[in-house]
């Protein structure tokens, strides 16, 4: 299992061709407390860079893309009834949806989590 | 003003301790202002209404309005650019008003206190320049606009904000909603209205600059004051119900519209002699088209600024112009323009969130009960 990272601070943990997509401790921080999730519905079919969830703080709304291109298997339920437990585990529990990738090679752009790491150093 | 360059940003004299604090800085009207501090604005927020919260609003405009000649000649001049009536109040008395353009619109809405010899006046920092500028040349003759520049506004809300006070300041303990006293604490002199932006009982609390850091950590050294952000400081106003300036209320809305017609004070409604009066008037009389009422969303999605409203057969009816998150009521609230006929409690409308409509009612402001002192 591989993790990778989005410039748009989602994370993407690879296992087969099925890939589980969750929003960054950085990300998170910058939005503040959640009061809403929406994730989306198993079978929707999603392009790279569609809107595929939304988080909403007090303050603001912001989109979670679809880093990758492929059919949603499973939106997280459990989050979209808890926008608070999202903080609590954002790499865990705090996942938002997985999809089953219909090309693996939209895998390759994606950022490791060293380049992450220095990508959110330079935003500081 | 997002974009705006932080080397560019004016700054309150409480900017230091802000930092020291932790707070999120962001650009508001032109000032560096704290939009939140590390406990985050659900907590700010509750906090407020449980114990008291203190808020830098040093970025409001203050002002003296003082009469040339007499007391009078300041009221009076200052009722031709309001519709309330400041002749009829004591010395120490505060009334909410609103400056009116010719159309009857809004121009911004502000505090204004009776003090010896003229009023004491508090504007939105957006519009402080303009309005200064338009109350300086509209009293012209009749009174001297002394724009405080010196002084910084503390606001301490909630309802352990009377305690507080009290034990540094026990004058304030008899003061009452909208009253306004001088105070001396220590060696800081005070403007003190019992006052706010919360829909709690609270105090707004002028300060010179130069003595603004030691008051708030003199304040925030008490037990149940924490500071608080203008992240919180909006989500309590909205479940208020109280207006923000430029969302709620703009210059194309009047305050009948805006459901504030209690602005325009029974002699004034009667003698008129305010801009816009013929507009206003016709509208007391007769009614508006639209009218600002409190949007009840059913689902959990807030919905935000600029959400189109419909009826239930799909047309548009009008639009949100404050929504979000209510920490206090648990769910997504709402305020916004619709039509007259869409205005009657308990409507059932559609909010238009992200394409989708979702079920929400017109409610009845505020959405948390107000605990003012009367």
């Amino acid at each position: 299992m591989s993790i990778k990272y989005t410039n748009d601070h989602e994370w993407i943990s690879i296992d087969g061709d099925t890939a589980t997509v969750g929003v960054t401790a950085y990300a998170l921080e910058q939005l503040g407390d959640l009061v809403f999730v929406e994730v989306p519905e198993a079978g929707r079919a999603v392009a790279k860079g569609d809107e595929a969830a939304v988080v909403e703080s007090v303050k603001a709304a912001s989109e979670v893309y679809a880093p990758v291109s492929g059919e949603v298997v499973e939106g997280n339920a459990a989050i979209a009834d808890d926008p608070a437990a999202v903080s609590g585990d954002p790499s865990g529990a705090g996942w938002f949806f997985k999809i089953k990738l219909s090309d693996m090679s939209e895998l390759d752009g994606l950022m490791d989590e060293d380049a992450y790491k220095a990508f959110v150093d330079g935003l500081d | 003003m997002s974009d705006q360059n932080e080397q560019d940003l004016l700054t309150t004299p409480l900017d230091s301790l802000h930092r020291e604090l932790g707070a999120k800085m962001v650009p508001f009207a032109g000032y560096a202002m704290p939009v939140q501090y590390p406990a985050g604005i659900l907590k700010e927020h509750l906090h407020t209404r449980t114990g008291a919260s203190l808020f830098d609003v040093s970025h409001m405009g203050q002002a003296f309005l003082m009469g040339v000649g007499s007391d009078l000649g300041a009221i009076e001049a200052f009722e031709t650019l309001v519709p309330g009536d400041y002749q009829a109040m004591a010395e120490g008395k505060t009334r909410y008003t609103v400056l009116l353009n010719d159309q009857g619109g809004i121009m911004d809405d502000l505090m204004a206190t009776r003090i010896a010899g003229g009023l004491y006046l508090v504007v939105n920092a957006a519009c402080k320049d303009q309005d200064f500028a338009h109350i300086e040349a509209g009293t012209k003759g009749k009174a001297d606009l002394q724009i405080l520049t010196d002084r910084a506004l503390l606001a301490l809300q909630g309802p352990k904000a009377g305690d507080v006070l009290a034990k540094l300041a026990p004058e304030t303990a008899e003061m009452k909603f909208m009253n306004f006293r001088e105070v001396q604490i220590g060696t800081i002199s005070c403007f003190v209205t019992r006052s706010g932006y919360t829909g709690e009982d609270g105090f707004e609390i002028s300060v010179p600059s130069d003595q603004a850091e030691a008051f708030a950590r003199l304040l925030l050294d008490q037990p149940d004051v924490e500071p608080a952000g203008l992240g919180s400081r909006d989500s309590l106003r909205l479940e208020a119900g109280l207006c923000l300036y430029g969302h709620d209320i703009t210059t194309d809305t009047t305050p009948v519209e805006g459901d504030i017609k209690w602005v325009v004070n029974k002699r004034r409604r009667e003698e008129g002699g305010f801009p816009g009066a013929d507009v206003i008037l016709n509208q007391l009389e007769n009614g508006t088209e639209r009218l600002r009422v409190g949007i009840l969303p059913e689902g959990r999605a807030p919905a935000r600024e600029g959400t189109e409203i419909q009826d239930m057969d799909g047309n548009t009816i009008g639009a949100v112009t404050s929504g979000g998150f209510g920490p206090s009521v648990g769910g997504p609230i709402a305020m916004g323009y619709v039509k007259t006929a869409f205005a009657a409690e308990d409507t059932t409308v559609n909010l238009i969130v992200r394409g989708k409509p979702l079920a929400a009612k017109v409610v009845k402001m505020p959405f948390t009960s107000k605990s003012y002192k009367t």
